[in-house]
């Protein structure tokens, strides 16, 4: 089984502790994991923002990277969501436009291979107990992308309830929207901002001391806004719980 | 669509607006998340809710590709039962007609059952100018009317009111149009409905003329159907000599039998009931029952051209259930009113910009108005895919293409106002598409991490009001695995 990690530009860039955890888990769990350099972004910024066509060289760049992989895992779920919802589009819209069938091929390629790091733990690896320890009263976002494009359902919440010491706290409201949203976040901000407020507030309202996503790019709005508010609560990526342990505890 | 709407600011600026007035916040807020709660009730109920959700997407996408076909058995269908088909291919069109047909008998009042077609057109304006007074028979739109407001709610139109402002509405302005409130009239939901009854009653007993829209057309009958709680629809489709129904083109289904299909979708997703409390039904005329003179005026309006679109018709589907608005986070928090036209919310974000076009600026910022989380498709009773078209006009206002106007296919240009990001978003695509550059900018960043600023100028200030930016590691997820695993393997 040759798994590739696509650790995704956001993680890259701002928050490796995530791609890090993630590797470490998956050597544990003995899974022999590669990060082919070549790979970059899954184009998602762009796509969003209604500049379809410079996705495509990101499209032949994913295709590329992990050609020779089975499996690519990656840690957000709106990145795998990117591959298996808008590559096809992609490839389908430039057939359309007479530009032949490359980027519908590499699309047929990449969908199939690529999961979100909770679907391949439980689906593919088959386990729920993957022998986590995290003494911290905890809520979980379900993040928009995982929840309603990757259909993730309870694969989070049932990884995180086998974790030892964790104490899972009910979010009000938890499948609302944060208000992230990519750019949304920008061309928006009052709205974004009022979103993100409420979920700020629900997450406070549990008194759990971190909230976890299977996402960092809306746990960055989430993060962010809480910290504006002079919050306690530490955002913290699924993996990085999932990847703590009693001899190598989560710092 | 409306002329009221003419002028409206961009999206943002309008919502911006909204979110701080904490009253409207509350009304909103309360309203959706009661229909919300409800509606997944009433849905929950149905274990084949999913297969009559196809089956309604089904039967209007066939209807929709042969919508030549069934509008013209329609038609011939109407004309067979005594009615009038008229054909508007615009809103002026569409309000000329019924001018027209209005003071052909002669009166200068007419009573209206709620309709969204009337209300895209700007009707009531147009018979106002025209001398012909239109009185509004729906709750909710009678306390719009009165108030000189604009609707906010496809199914609500006054969702953003409080019963408080709703007595106070009444109190002062009811006298202006008819008979005035009760002395002394309370906020009660019961004396409220009290109030608007007596008001109305007088109305429908005076009126010779009804308008109406229609929620479906049966093709093989004729048939017209209007769904509505309140029994005031029933009374402007009965009592008046003369009928005028405005329906969009869409709004045809070929067979009774498609109909019961929508007949269960359409109640348990707008008004979270198991059937709506009036079905009316009207074919042609009847000797000496109903209205004597019935036409129907069939209204394009960028409908056609909506239709020549293939990811973007998918939006006639909608049978303006108001679901998707209920559930929407961005609608709950910026109000009906900043979207600028009286389809709101997620399904008003890619029907406006697709009947209206994209040449406006509050147009040209509707496709953005949402943050693409889903949750409108989700509940959708025909399965229309918001997102795919919200992200598909997206692509239209920044890059531009070809669509069709008015019947011919013509290329738009990009909108204005977004060279910077186009720019922005290519040089990105660049250091994205050679990562040693995507690289290089890493260790740049990481290098210079003590520097960055706290807010940030131009755009990004509107992440640093509100939210505390993430400080930026010292090395990278790939330089990291550089040091520790040696490289590619």
């Amino acid at each position: 089984m040759r798994v590739a990690l696509f650790v995704t530009c956001v993680n890259d860039t701002l928050y490796p502790r995530t791609g890090r955890a993630t590797v470490r888990l998956l050597e544990r769990l003995g899974v022999r994991v590669d990060f082919p350099a070549a790979q970059s972004c899954c184009g998602q910024p762009q796509f969003n923002t209604g500049y379809r066509h410079e996705t495509e060289p990101l499209v032949r760049r994913f295709d590329r990277a992990f050609a020779e992989y089975d499996y690519v895992v990656t840690p957000s779920g709106s990145c795998a969501a990117m591959v298996r919802d808008n590559y096809p589009r992609i490839g389908a819209k430039a057939a359309a436009e007479g530009r032949g069938p490359e980027l519908a091929e590499a699309a047929a390629r990449a969908v199939p291979k690529t999961y979100e790091l909770t679907e391949f733990l439980v689906d593919v690896l088959g386990v729920t107990d993957v022998g986590a320890y995290f003494p911290y009263t905890v809520t979980y976002h379900p993040t928009c992308h995982g929840l309603r494009v990757l259909g993730l359902r309870d694969r989070p919440r049932r990884l995180l309830e086998h974790v030892k010491g964790l104490e899972l706290r009910e979010l009000p409201g938890a499948e609302e929207c944060c208000g992230f949203g990519g750019t949304f976040a920008v061309k928006n901000a009052a709205v974004s901002a009022a979103m993100g407020a409420d979920k700020a507030r629900g997450i406070e309202s549990t008194g759990a001391e971190a909230v976890c996503t299977v996402d960092n790019s809306c746990l960055m709005h989430i993060g962010g806004t809480l910290a504006r508010r002079g919050a306690a609560v530490r955002p913290v990526h699924l993996a990085e719980i999932l990847a703590a342990t009693e001899e190598e505890p989560y710092a | 669509m409306s002329g009221t709407y003419l002028g409206m600011p961009a999206f943002p600026r309008a919502a911006r607006d909204a979110v701080r007035d904490t009253t409207l916040r509350g009304n909103l807020r309360h309203a959706t998340h009661t229909i919300r709660d409800k509606r997944a009730r009433a849905v929950a109920e149905l274990a084949d809710w999913q297969e009559l959700r196809a089956a309604g997407k089904a039967i209007k996408d066939r209807t929709l590709r042969h919508l030549d076909h069934y509008l013209v058995r329609l038609e011939e269908a109407v004309t067979a039962a005594g009615g009038t088909v008229h054909w508007a291919a615009d809103a002026a069109e569409a309000n000329a007609i019924v001018t027209y047909l209005v003071k052909a008998t002669g009166e200068s009042e007419v009573v209206k059952v709620k309709s969204m077609a009337t209300q895209e057109i700007g009707l009531n304006e147009a018979l106002e100018a025209e001398g012909i007074r239109a009185y509004e028979t729906d709750l909710a739109e009678l306390i719009v009317q009165l108030g000189e407001d604009r609707p906010s709610h496809i199914l609500v139109p006054a969702i953003h009111r409080n019963r408080a402002e709703i007595r106070d509405i009444f109190d002062q302005e009811m006298g202006r149009w008819g008979r005035p409130a009760p002395e002394g009239l309370s906020d009660s939901p019961a004396e409220l409905a009290e109030a608007a009854r007596l008001h109305l009653r007088e109305k429908f007993l005076r009126a010779k003329v009804g308008i109406s829209g229609a929620n479906f057309m049966v093709a093989e009958t004729g048939t017209l159907v209007v769904v509505e709680s309140e029994g005031n629809g029933r009374m402007c489709l009965t009592l008046p000599e003369t009928l005028i129904s405005v329906v969009g083109i869409e709004k045809v289904v070929p067979t009774w039998q498609d109909l019961e299909v929508f007949l269960q979708l359409l109640p348990r997703s707008s008004t979270a009931e198991r059937m709506n409390p009036y079905t009316s039904t009207w074919t042609g005329t009847t000797d000496s029952d109903g209205p004597q003179n019935f036409h129907l005026v069939l209204l394009d309006n960028g409908r056609t051209d909506t239709l020549a679109d293939e990811v973007g018709r998918q939006a006639l589907r909608c049978i303006r259930c108001s679901a998707c608005l209920n559930v929407c986070p961005v609608y709950e928090r910026a109000g009906g009113h900043a979207y600028g036209s009286v389809y709101p919310g997620p399904i008003g974000a890619i029907l406006s910009p697709q009947l209206r076009g994209t040449a406006s600026e509050i147009d040209a910022s509707l496709p953005y108005a949402s943050s693409l989380c889903g949750a409108c498709y989700e509940v959708c009773p025909v399965a229309i895919d918001i997102p795919e078209v919200l992200v598909h006009l997206r692509e239209r206002v920044v890059q531009g293409g070809e669509v069709t106007r008015n019947g011919v296919k013509v290329t738009l240009r990009p909108a204005k106002g977004h060279a910077a990001e186009r720019a922005a978003m290519r040089a990105a695509r660049w250091a994205l598409d050679h990562p040693g550059a995507l690289r290089a900018g890493q260790r740049l960043a990481s290098r210079t991490r003590r520097l960055h600023p706290k807010r940030l100028p131009g755009p990004g200030r509107a992440w640093t009001d509100t939210r505390t930016l993430p400080e930026v590691p010292e090395e990278s997820f790939r330089d990291w695995w550089q040091r520790t695993r040696g490289g590619d393997r």
